[in-house]
């Protein structure tokens, strides 16, 4: 039928055309081996014979001028020269091909002879010989001559020790054979060692198996599984199942942005301990590779499938991202929209309690759905207000490259994390302290190139800013490095200043957080950017009001970090809700140190000075009983309870008659008439309708310990 | 001794006596490459009497193979025992080998 068919006659022709044109091109290279035009020509030749020769499934002449492709692509891409000796090759390669396609066309189904094959491994051993020594000596038995496209393609390579490990590797074969048929086996020993230096009980065997099977990938896999550790398992599956994944990818839903290696796993193309050994290899190696490529390199999943996932994950993803586009809105309307919420947070819990005051279970079951939309709605609406600090953090690229150069340094900026997200109020107030602390470090931290290069560092300095979401807060660090803190240097300002005492003995965190001190600056000039001691006091300060923290920490000539810990809002906080004379307090929980029994016998309580000895530490107290209802009598209850709340460094303990516990609090800001109250920071409306105030802590510590200060003469400093 | 030979001329004729498994594999890979002298050319070996045989025997007798190509002398094996055709089989090494293979009436696949 081979020589009636008309398309196959083209093929003969253009076959020959081809090889001549390719024999005419190789002897003119001899001359001018640097005609581009010729090796282009030549590599035509062998690329349109392997592409027709493909479309035939002449799998022998694939094989082979796919090898003398890769040759001639490197030729031509300038990563291999061409001599004398290569062109000689090229020209047995050219005869041997047309041997080949000369065979196939004439008897079809019989393989080819032996001794060709083995002159076509020579010729492809003295191809790519000189360019890789080591696969030299590689051989392989039984070519794949019935190279059918619906095999399963399973490549076994097993390590040296495998048979020492008690595996036989034909035992997996012939467990293999039970889920299917075995088409073909490559028995393959790269590189192939001689006899007399072969260790008999090393493994030198790797197998390549056409597979033929209506099993699934992950059976499949699952054969190998007690060899795993002693081989290197690739299997990839038939092109029948390529249409397969391809149909199951075009129906996969497009809601949710997945990696590729799920979406793999999913439809079924890959396994998930394929997926997992590739990301740790990713890691492990030094350059990075993206997933994909290395699936389709390492023969796992066939190349449409992976570039057909990557267009589903990026549809998926424009899909997202269309529907994330943005709207203005005006800041005043999210603003009302968001006290709205908060009525609604109130109004719902109101209804909870109405609901178990009547004990209307019918209506629980609608007011509990009601309460979590509610509360979605509420995180909703407090999302619309998040911005990225990635903004905010770019900012100071100009600040950066404006002050090192007017200081002679040179310094970089970089920025990670800047997607993280926090509300916008709280990225504006922040914004001041970071450019305090980021020309701290300009200034202070980095040291001129010289000094850098004398203390062995790279002439430019480093400034990191990085943020991250942790547990509810967002952390925003700012790191160089410079010359770090030096303790010493802060013991003794510190000491001078009488912040400390001489004899006093601190941990380093406690050390470097003296920084924070009001008159603190160890840098003995003043420059006009900072260093005139105030500024870390005040960075402090106006952290702490967003109800965050600062620290710090450095290693002497390393560099330094400050890390700020911010919450993500301000307009809902955990409270801790207490209780003195039938009145409730809101104390915002972070604040919150510890809650005990106010009890005489324990803490020696001064109830003239209002201190109490907290295991050793002078603790001024009050009895926000006391403080708010000052005219009402105190009438004395059974039992009260001592909170102790800390603000930076200062301590105190509140009197309370009863602790309610956590508490999501709405924070209402209190009208202009009470703007100025002492004590008091703002207002909650309870579920039950019932105002709480917040306590404004910071003021009511100062308070405590003015009035202990009068009466005692001892500090309480802590 | 686990290998019978019979020397004649320049053709070796061996009988395998012995299983062609990782526990002799040692041994097996001295014997045969004993065999291995110049001037030889041609070597049967006669796989009769090997009742078992794993990839540690396979793979010897696949290196064998190569090693006869490069000191051009022949390999001949014959007389296959039911456990090296079932092997052959598994891995369709028949022609590569290129030996007649002559199956038993009494072959009974296990």
């Amino acid at each position: 039928m081979s020589a009636i068919n008309p398309a196959l006659e083209t093929f003969a022709q253009e076959v020959d055309e081809l090889l001549t044109a390719m024999e005419i091109a190789l002897l003119g290279l001899t001359g001018t081996p640097d005609d581009t035009e010729s090796i282009n020509s030549i590599f035509r030749a062998m690329h349109t014979i392997k592409g027709s020769s493909g479309l035939f499934g002449f799998d022998e002449v694939v094989a082979f001028t796919h090898e003398v492709e890769t040759v001639l692509d490197q030729v031509r891409n300038g990563e291999r020269e061409i001599d004398a000796e290569l062109i000689s090759v090229l020209l047995a390669c050219k005869d041997h091909t047309a041997q080949i396609i000369q065979h196939t066309l004439s008897h079809q189904e019989k393989p080819l002879p032996e001794a060709w094959q083995q002159q076509g491994l020579a010729l492809i051993a003295k191809l790519t010989g000189s360019l890789q020594p080591v696969a030299d000596d590689h051989f392989e038995v039984n070519n794949i001559s019935t190279h059918s496209r619906d095999n399963w393609l399973i490549s076994l390579v097993f390590k040296k020790d495998a048979l020492r490990n008690g595996m036989d590797p034909l035992s997996f074969i012939r467990y293999l054979q039970t889920l299917g048929d075995i088409v073909e086996v490559i028995v393959a020993m790269p590189p192939t060692p001689r006899l007399e230096e072969m260790n008999p009980e090393d493994c030198y065997l790797n197998f390549k198996i056409a597979f033929n099977s209506s099993a699934d990938k992950k059976t499949i896999e699952d054969v190998f599984e007690f060899a795993e550790e002693d081989c290197v398992i690739t299997i990839l599956p038939p092109h029948s199942r390529q249409e397969n994944y391809l149909q199951l990818l075009e129906d996969l839903p497009e809601d949710q942005f997945k990696r590729l290696g799920e979406i793999l796993i999913e439809i079924g193309a890959s396994t998930e301990k394929e997926v997992s050994r590739l990301l740790e290899e990713q890691r492990d190696s030094a350059e990075v590779k993206p997933i994909g490529e290395m699936l389709v390199a390492k023969n796992i999943v066939h190349q449409p499938v992976v570039e057909q996932a990557l267009l589903k994950q990026e549809a998926v993803k424009q899909k997202i991202n269309k529907d994330a586009s943005y709207i203005r809105v005006d800041a005043e309307k999210l603003g009302y929209l968001i006290n709205l919420v908060g009525e609604l947070v109130i109004s719902g819990a109101a209804m909870r309690l109405m609901v178990d005051k009547h004990g209307l279970s019918d209506v629980d079951d609608v007011a509990s759905t009601m309460g979590e939309l509610v509360q979605d709605i509420r995180d909703t609406a407090l999302q619309l207000r998040m911005v990225q600090i990635g903004e905010t953090f770019t900012r100071f690229q100009r600040v950066v490259h404006d002050v090192s150069k007017e200081l002679g340094k040179q310094i970089q900026l970089q920025i990670t994390g800047g997607e993280a997200e926090l509300d916008k109020t709280v990225v504006e107030k922040i914004n001041d302290p970071l450019t305090h602390l980021v020309r701290n470090s300009l200034d202070h931290g980095i040291e001129t190139p010289e000094q850098r290069l004398q203390a062995g560092k790279p002439e430019k300095g480093t400034i990191q800013l990085n943020a991250y979401h942790d547990s509810g807060r967002i952390v925003i660090q700012i790191s160089d490095d410079g010359r770090g803190l030096d303790p010493e240097k802060i013991v003794a300002k510190a000491i001078t200043k009488g912040l400390i005492k001489p004899d006093q003995i601190l941990s380093k965190t406690e050390i470097y957080n003296l920084i924070f001190e009001p008159g603190l600056s160890t840098k003995e000039e003043a420059s006009n950017l900072s260093g005139r001691g105030v500024g870390m006091d005040v960075v402090k300060r106006n952290i702490e009001l967003l109800r965050g923290s600062v620290s710090v920490d450095s290693e002497l000539g390393q560099g330094t970090t400050v890390t700020i810990h911010l919450p993500l809002t301000l307009a809902i906080i955990d409270g801790f809700m207490v209780e003195a004379q039938k009145e409730r307090y809101i104390i915002p929980l972070s604040m919150v140190e510890e809650c005990v029994e106010m009890s005489n016998d324990e803490w020696q309580i001064n109830e003239i000075q209002h201190y109490v000895n907290l295991r050793g530490q002078v603790l001024p107290y009050l009895r926000l009983g006391d403080f708010f209802h000052k005219n009402k009598q105190h009438t004395k209850t059974k039992r009260e309870s001592l909170v102790v709340v800390r603000f930076g460094e200062a301590k105190a303990g509140f009197v309370v008659d009863e602790l309610h516990g956590e508490n999501q609090t709405v924070i209402k800001p209190l009208g202009k008439l009470f703007e100025n109250l002492n004590g008091i920071g703002g207002a909650t409306v309870l579920g039950s309708g019932d105002v709480a105030l917040i306590l404004d802590v910071q003021g009511l510590i100062q308070y405590a310990k003015k009035r202990i200060s009068s009466t005692v003469t001892s500090s309480a400093t802590v | 001794m686990t290998v019978k030979a019979k020397k004649n001329n320049e053709t070796l004729q061996v009988i395998i006596q012995d299983d062609m498994t990782i526990y002799h594999a040692l041994s097996l890979k001295e014997t045969l490459l004993g065999y291995c002298q110049p001037g030889l050319q041609e070597l049967q070996l006669d796989l009769s009497a090997v009742t078992e045989i794993d990839s540690a025997g396979l793979q010897l007798l696949l290196l064998l193979k190569a090693e006869a190509h490069q000191r051009g002398f022949i390999l001949h094996l014959f007389r296959h025992s039911e456990a090296v055709i079932e092997v052959f089989e598994l891995l369709k090494l028949g022609t590569y080998f290129g030996d007649p293979i002559v199956i038993p009436a009494t072959w009974k696949k296990s």
